[in-house]
């Protein structure tokens, strides 16, 4: 990649000369010169549609407009980002998209952060010189995350090609053709009878409002004005890091304390972390995973507090199901105590205690509706489960002016956490919280190492080795779904041999979650420097805790010596774990 | 040295590759496993879904199914090729399927009002069929025979230098042929 | 090694010409039923049963009953030949079964044809004398003398009527060597087919002298050197039709079994690709193919040889050929035939476009719609196959190349090439972005070769005759021939095959006849749905891929519509977008929006509800989709509108403006009334209407309800007394 290998080469773009490395596409050297040609179905992270034409360039001698995101520029090319004509041609094909398109504006949930809204706007489509019909496709909300609403979509792809390139899951395709094109899972099918994991990188790629969460606002809302209710919070551990987001603070600010006053303000009795969730997680599954090695299987264990995961692994991959650590995820780890624990000690009926986790995923809310997370009498632990988007339309809705809140802190006894459970939040968090707590137990010794960087999966997907005293642990930690194929398939194929591996179905892990503030205007959902800020984020507030390794966390020790006995207690089996089993339809790998 | 689980009783493939095998005739399977084999299996899926169109006369949900099954082409792409290509029906077809060429040669010289005539002796629209299973009417791109135009074709033959008024007996030689094949029935 | 390919080709030849004298070349009398699945519509299976009775019947053991592809003569089919050994080859036209019963015992046993029956006979005066001059463009009238003009004036001055002999143009008979282009001119006489070549005055006097007044036949002016247009007519017999035309493309459509092998190699198939092989020089293909002028046929006019030598210049071990025969264009067929009727050449010029980019697997990538055309390919490729000419070392080589054909399904989107490569790949057919291209990277990723049937079934004829004689045939920038599918308003449809640079005037009149009914000629529209219309009075257009652009149409694949002066200029253009728009792929915007809200406005303006501001609107989506859409379909989806915007306007206006349609073809601006003075009162009309809405008493004038009329059009049809008037 030595620079005398690649050519320079220099063209014109709106009368300005420049110079760029061969290859540069238009779109990437016009903004070298400070111009963001406007664009919409283009992803950075994506492969290349070209397919919405709002980003298209006149380019001199070429009797057709271009689109910038895909024509490399060649020697003395000739630019026009702005002329009459292309100006012309956005706006009509902008119109174009809104022409066939709910006038809904006002009560779109994407008010605001609607990418077809700003450029109507910018381009200045400001009257209607096509209208005509309109498609006309049911709005489907069969799934417990994700909702899709047909008419809002501007046949980007991106939702398809996230889902198929990011995810490796190809639920959505392009069905029919032409002018009534649709994207839905096989068959037209929904959502909730298709090999959809739920994660909601769809939502997150979306320009309109065409996929959503599925809403659980007015259930929290009616909870919290219920007197007879106790309602309480849990907050996982990537929300502090992209809260802030949602009231215009730059990306990779922690905001525990505010977070935790915002709940408070909203009439939550109860704050709590999940992050002790993280902690117990860590303790149960390090103890899982040491026993697996020691009765020699099976392995490797996969770890399972991802719930797009999980599913994926239900779908796609049912043969590794005994592989999967038998935890329930922190979240639903932390409601069981909730409404065992908790309730016990604060005297509460636990029917009476309604349990929000605010978290970064929209695949929780499927999780939390799971039969094996529920009760004997059928109430699931987990009552409503809020996304981090969620969560900032109901401080808005309030009326909370964030930016200024005083900090406050989680209540106890469910409320402390180490560092190890603050970098769940993150690729390679898991594993490395794990380490933290595997190394001292399999070596016996206290170990000063407590940062394991080599884990720490920003590129996708790593495999490594750690040495433990005598052992050496076979590690692999993988982030979005296509990633944690290839390591999956090697496992399937059993040609490579693996102690432990992560996988978070979300790029980057849960801080890229489906869940997650849709990013600011300068920047993109699964833009690594996004995630890479949010990431130091919770590396901060890791590094800034006094205490970083799980089971060195004294309410965890605590729980363990007033409640549940040993790691991998009956008691602890009993509340802590869960089974998986194969789903229909299996997933085409 | 790792030691593997073996038992994969959770692995629900078996199951679903017998299912799949079972909604298919064999030469299709043996056709599916023989490319896949070879190099780019899954370019052949509109191949397959060839055959399975040939073999069951359209592409049922079950069928689609088990082609992204044994191809393993994920099902949402296997349907969204489906729904792509016009030759491929999702639904099963009358006993006789009239296709109006609307190619432009027979465009002029009429084939709008051959169409208008059939809907109006059928009492269908385009892409229907009678209540009675014996007719769908299609329209359909140009099929080659441009020199004949007007070209109406049933099932796999081609009329050519068709007059709206030669519908009727068209219509007519269609329902002997049923009521032939009805009385050859209970003699079976 | 290389050294064996010729001994390994001769073998194959010999054997090939033993087995055609034992069944039949040398003197059993030859039947030839056409099969195709135009000439199957019109009942040629029926025809070719029919024979097989009869010969069985007679007993006898000298009648060899064989299909051939058909020659798109169609509108006139069934074809069918009989060559008897030793006489001028006759073809008859739509045939049925008591017609052959007539030819069987008349002409198969009896040895007199059936005049009346002989194909495009009718009109024929046998005693007349027919010169055909040819006329190359880049010949003939416009360089030297101007031969046919000459022997027009000497024939008068003799005295010689012109109904004993009558002069008239054809085109090039690609008889030219090299360096006498221009240096003469060849005449076709008919009757007998002789092919005269004149060099000076003398000549056509002695023609005059010996052939037109005495009858002789001038031998020592007669072409001998056989040429495949030559051996077209001795085979196919003297056809009206074909002389005007240039058989290149369809040398053996209709002329040979397109099942059988041997055939095509007693007509020196394969013997190009043995040649090449031979010679073992790729880069000398190209530069023989780029020197030829071959531009793509299949609608963009990209040189075929620069697009080959891009292919070969990369340096990727592994590339692909791939022949597109997703013929889609509504009108045209002339793919299908050559598919149908002369699979051969076209996977010879695969095998050697294969060789000259370095391709060792091909596809053949054909529309599902075309069944006949499937399996007559798929056994080219066995026989191919088992003799050799496919897999590996072909013909001992040492080069080894494949070829799979996969089906199309009925996405017209799937003729642009990266959709096309998207269908191979078991994909959706929708088209990507360009570059790259895919001669740089295509169908896997790897450079890929595509060229369209007509193109492929060139590149043996380019390197069998070479480059030069290719080139000359044609304009100055692009070689060789066109074939055109005429249909519509014209008496001839069918395959018409002319040089490029023949005007429309000789393809519409001089070969198709002329519009039927008397009518007038209003439009000819060309390139299908990508394409435009040419007004009526632009008849004298050079045809070929830039004047074609400049006019504002594109020659597409070669469909050719004849319009008259029923059809209607708007709805012609609403007939092509609602096409273009149902086959939108749905991928980019300017398209899958834009096509939908123009047929709006076409709608509107078609039912009386347009605005003058529509037109404006049309223009500019047209041109918003025609500037900004991914692919060449979508950015040729406007030139209908545009192309009778910009010759038609006035029919837009008058259904915006004036609410009417001048060719009373859009039936919500037309109505109907009975003339009182011409009805009868017979009451077919009322008898005939679907909806009853026509009142009146036998013997008295009938009136049409217009409140309840739906505009059908039956009263129109069936009254006999010209009394109901489109108004």
């Amino acid at each position: 990649m030595s620079d005398t290998k690649t050519k320079t080469i220099t063209l014109t773009i709106d009368g300005q000369r420049i110079s760029v490395p061969e290859g540069t596409t238009v779109m990437d050297a016009a903004e070298r010169i400070g111009v963001q040609i406007p664009r919409l179905c283009y992803h950075p992270d994506l492969s290349l549609a070209g397919s919405c034409r709002v980003c298209i360039v006149e380019v001199k001698d070429m009797n057709q407009y271009m689109a910038s995101c895909s024509v490399p520029v060649w020697e003395d090319m000739e630019v026009q980002t702005n002329s009459p004509q292309i100006r012309q041609a956005r706006r009509d094909i902008v119109e174009l998209l809104l022409d066939n398109h709910p006038m809904d504006c006002q009560t779109c949930e994407r008010d605001g952060h609607c990418e077809l809204q700003n450029l109507a706007y910018w381009m200045g489509v400001r009257e209607r010189l096509f209208e005509g019909e309109r498609k006309q496709f049911e709005f489907e909300a069969s799934s417990r995350s994700v909702i899709r609403d047909s008419n809002k979509c501007v046949l980007c792809g991106r939702c398809v090609r996230v889902c198929a390139e990011v995810q490796g899951v190809f639920n959505l395709s392009q069905q029919g053709r032409g002018f009534t094109t649709v994207v839905t899972p096989a068959h037209g099918r929904k959502m909730d009878n298709s090999v959809c994991i739920q994660c909601g990188q769809c939502i997150n790629v979306c320009p309109t409002a065409a996929f959503l969460e599925q809403d659980s606002t007015e259930k929290v809302w009616a909870a919290l004005a219920d007197p007879e209710l106790h309602v309480v919070v849990q907050t996982a551990p990537a929300i502090r890091a992209t809260i802030g987001e949602g009231f215009l603070m730059p990306p990779g600010t922690p905001e525990t304390g505010k977070l935790v006053t915002a709940l408070r303000r909203l009439g939550f009795d109860g704050v709590f972390n999940t992050n002790f969730g993280a902690d117990l997680t860590i303790v149960e599954e390090a103890h899982e995973l040491l026993g697996r090695v020691q009765a020699g299987g099976p392995l490797p264990i996969l770890t399972s507090c991802s719930p797009g995961w999980i599913n994926f692994m239900e779908k796609f991959y049912p043969s590794l199901i005994p592989n999967a650590s038998s935890c329930r995820s922190p979240m639903s780890m932390l409601s069981v105590l909730l409404k065992t624990y908790y309730a016990q000690k604060a005297g509460i009926d636990p029917r009476k205690i309604f349990v929000v986790s605010v978290m970064p995923c929209v695949a929780k809310k499927f999780e939390a509706g799971r039969p094996e997370h529920a009760s004997d009498d059928g109430v699931p632990y987990t009552d409503a489960v809020l996304t981090t988007r969620e969560l900032i339309w109901m401080i808005k809705a309030y009326g909370i002016d964030f930016a200024s809140l005083p900090d406050d802190t989680y209540d106890s006894p469910l409320g402390l956490s180490t560092g190890a459970g603050d970098i769940f939040g993150t690729t390679g968090g898991v594993m490395e919280a794990t380490l933290r707590t595997a190394t001292e137990w399999v070596t016996g010794q206290r170990v000063d190492r407590i940062e394991f960087t080599e884990v720490r999966a920003v590129e996708g997907l790593r495999e490594t080795q750690i040495k433990l005293g005598d052992k050496t642990l076979n590690i692999a930690v993988a982030n979005g779904l296509e990633n944690a194929k290839t390591v999956l398939d090697q496992i399937v194929a059993g040609t490579k041999q693996f102690h432990a591996v992560e996988i978070m179905a979300c790029p980057g892990g849960c801080i890229g979650g489906g869940g997650q503030p849709y990013p600011p205007p300068n920047m993109k959902v699964l833009d690594p420097e996004l995630l890479a800020l949010r990431a130091k984020a919770l590396y901060a507030i890791d590094r800034g805790n006094q205490i970083r390794r799980s089971h060195e966390n004294p309410s965890v020790q605590a729980l363990y010596r007033d409640f549940l006995g040993e790691p991998g207690s009956e008691k602890a089996h009993e509340l802590l774990h869960t089974t998986y089993r194969p789903r229909k339809p299996r997933g085409i790998r | 040295m790792i030691e593997h689980n073996p038992d994969r009783t959770t692995d629900n493939w078996p199951e679903i590759r017998a299912a799949s095998a079972a909604a298919l005739p064999e030469d299709i399977v043996a056709f599916i496993e023989k490319v896949r084999q070879g190099p780019h299996p899954e370019s052949q899926l509109i191949g397959v879904l060839h055959r399975v169109q040939a073999h069951f006369g359209y592409l049922a949900e079950e069928q689609l199914d088990a082609v992204a099954q044994l191809l393993q082409v994920p099902t949402a792409k296997v349907t969204g090729v489906a729904t792509f290509y016009h030759f491929f029906r999702l639904e099963a077809r009358g006993r006789f399927g009239i296709s109006v060429c609307m190619g432009t040669a027979c465009y002029v010289k009429g084939a709008d009002r051959i169409a208008a005539r059939l809907r109006e002796e059928l009492g269908i629209e385009l892409g229907q069929t009678t209540t009675d299973g014996l007719f769908s009417l299609e329209q359909t791109r140009c099929l080659g025979t441009c020199g004949l135009a007007p070209v109406v074709m049933i099932n796999d033959r081609i009329h050519g230098q068709v007059k709206p008024d030669d519908v009727p007996a068209l219509l007519r030689r269609c329902q002997e042929l049923a009521g032939k094949d009805r009385a050859d029935q209970p003699r079976k | 090694m290389a050294s064996g390919v010729m001994d390994n080709y001769q073998t194959l030849f010999d054997r090939a010409e033993q087995a055609l004298a034992e069944r039949h070349y040398a003197d059993k009398i030859r039947i030839q039923v056409g099969s195709a699945t135009c000439e199957d519509a019109a009942g040629a299976r029926d025809v070719y049963d029919e024979f097989r009775k009869h010969i069985e019947a007679s007993g006898r053991t000298d009648i060899a009953l064989r299909s051939t592809g058909c020659t798109g003569r169609c509108s006139r089919e069934p074809i069918v030949g009989v060559l008897l050994p030793g006489q001028p080859a006759i073809k008859y036209e739509q045939v049925d079964r008591d017609k052959v019963h007539r030819i069987f015992t008349e002409h198969v046993q009896a040895g007199t044809p059936v005049y009346e029956h002989i194909l495009d006979n009718k009109a024929e005066t046998l005693q007349r004398h027919d010169f055909l001059f040819c006329a190359g463009l880049r010949c003939g009238p416009k360089r030297g003398l101007d031969y046919r003009k000459l022997f027009e004036d000497k024939l008068r001055a003799a005295g010689v009527s012109e109904r004993h002999a009558r002069v008239l143009p054809a085109n090039c008979f690609g008889l030219c060597g090299l360096g006498e282009v221009g240096k003469g001119a060849h005449i076709l006489v008919r009757p007998g087919r002789l092919i005269y070549r004149v060099r000076t005055e003398d000549d056509l006097d002695r023609i005059i002298a010996e052939h037109v007044e005495q009858g002789r036949i001038v031998h020592d002016l007669l072409v001998t050197d056989s040429t495949i247009s030559q051996r077209f007519f001795e085979i196919y017999g003297d056809i009206g039709f074909f002389h005007r035309q240039t058989r290149i493309a369809l040398r053996n459509s209709g002329i040979i079994d397109p099942e059988s092998l041997d055939e095509y190699l007693h007509y020196e198939g394969f013997r190009p690709l043995a040649e090449v092989l031979d010679r073992g020089d790729a880069q000398w293909i190209i530069d023989q193919v780029t020197a030829s002028n071959l531009r793509g046929r299949g609608g963009g006019g990209y040189p075929t040889g620069l697009k080959w030598a891009n292919a070969a210049s990369q340096t990727d071990p592994v590339k692909y050929i791939i022949c597109n025969a997703d013929e889609g264009d509504p009108g045209a067929f002339m793919d299908r035939s050559m598919l149908e009727g002369d699979p051969f050449s076209i996977l010879e010029g695969m095998i050697i476009g294969a060789f000259a980019i370095g391709a060792t697997q091909g596809f053949l990538y054909i529309r599902a719609e075309y069944p006949l055309a499937i399996r007559r390919i798929e056994q080219a490729i066995e026989q191919a196959r088992a003799a050799n000419l496919l897999g590996e070392s072909i013909l001992g080589s040492g080069f080894s190349f494949d070829l799979e054909v996969r089906l199309g399904a009925g996405a017209f989107v799937c003729g642009e090439e990266t959709a096309l490569i998207h269908s191979i790949e078991g994909e959706r057919g929708q088209p990507r972005i360009r570059p790259p291209y895919p001669s740089v990277s295509g169908l896997w990723g790897k450079p890929t070769v595509i060229n369209n049937v007509e193109t492929w079934a060139n590149i043996p004829v380019v390197l069998g005759y070479g480059p030069d004689w290719f080139r000359q045939i044609g304009t100055a920038k692009s070689g060789g021939t066109k074939v055109f599918a005429l249909a519509g308003k014209v008496e001839h449809t069918g395959l018409v095959e002319v040089p490029m640079g023949a005007t429309l005037r000789e393809v519409v009149f001089d070969i198709g006849g002329g519009v039927p009914g008397g009518k007038q000629l209003k439009a000819v529209q060309t390139g299908g749905p990508a394409g435009g219309v040419i007004p009526a009075d632009m008849i004298d257009l050079e045809v070929d891929f830039d004047t074609l652009a400049q006019v504002g149409s594109i020659m597409g694949s070669g469909g050719m519509i004849v319009m008259d002066e029923d059809d209607c200029m708007v709805d012609i253009a609403k007939f092509y977008l609602t096409f273009s728009q149902d086959e939108s792929c749905g991928k980019c915007t300017p398209c899958r929006e834009g096509t939908t809200r123009m047929l709006e406005i076409f709608d509107r303006i078609t039912t009386g509800r347009g605005v003058p501001a529509d037109i404006d609107k049309l223009e500019r989506l047209a041109s918003l989709i025609r500037k900004s859409s991914l692919c060449g379909l979508g950015r040729a989806a406007p030139n209908p509108i545009l192309s009778t915007l910009r010759h038609f306007r006035q029919e837009y206006e008058a259904h915006v403006v004036d609410k009417s349609c001048p060719a009373r073809k859009c039936t919500a601006l037309i109505r109907y009334e009975i003339s009182p003075e011409k009805c009868v009162g017979c009451s077919a009309c009322a008898r005939n209407c679907p909806v009853t809405c026509i009142d009146g008493k036998p013997r008295q004038t009938y009136v049409i309800d217009q409140s309840r009329c739906i505009k059908c059009g039956r009263c129109f049809e069936v009254c006999r007394f010209d009394a109901v008037n489109r108004l």
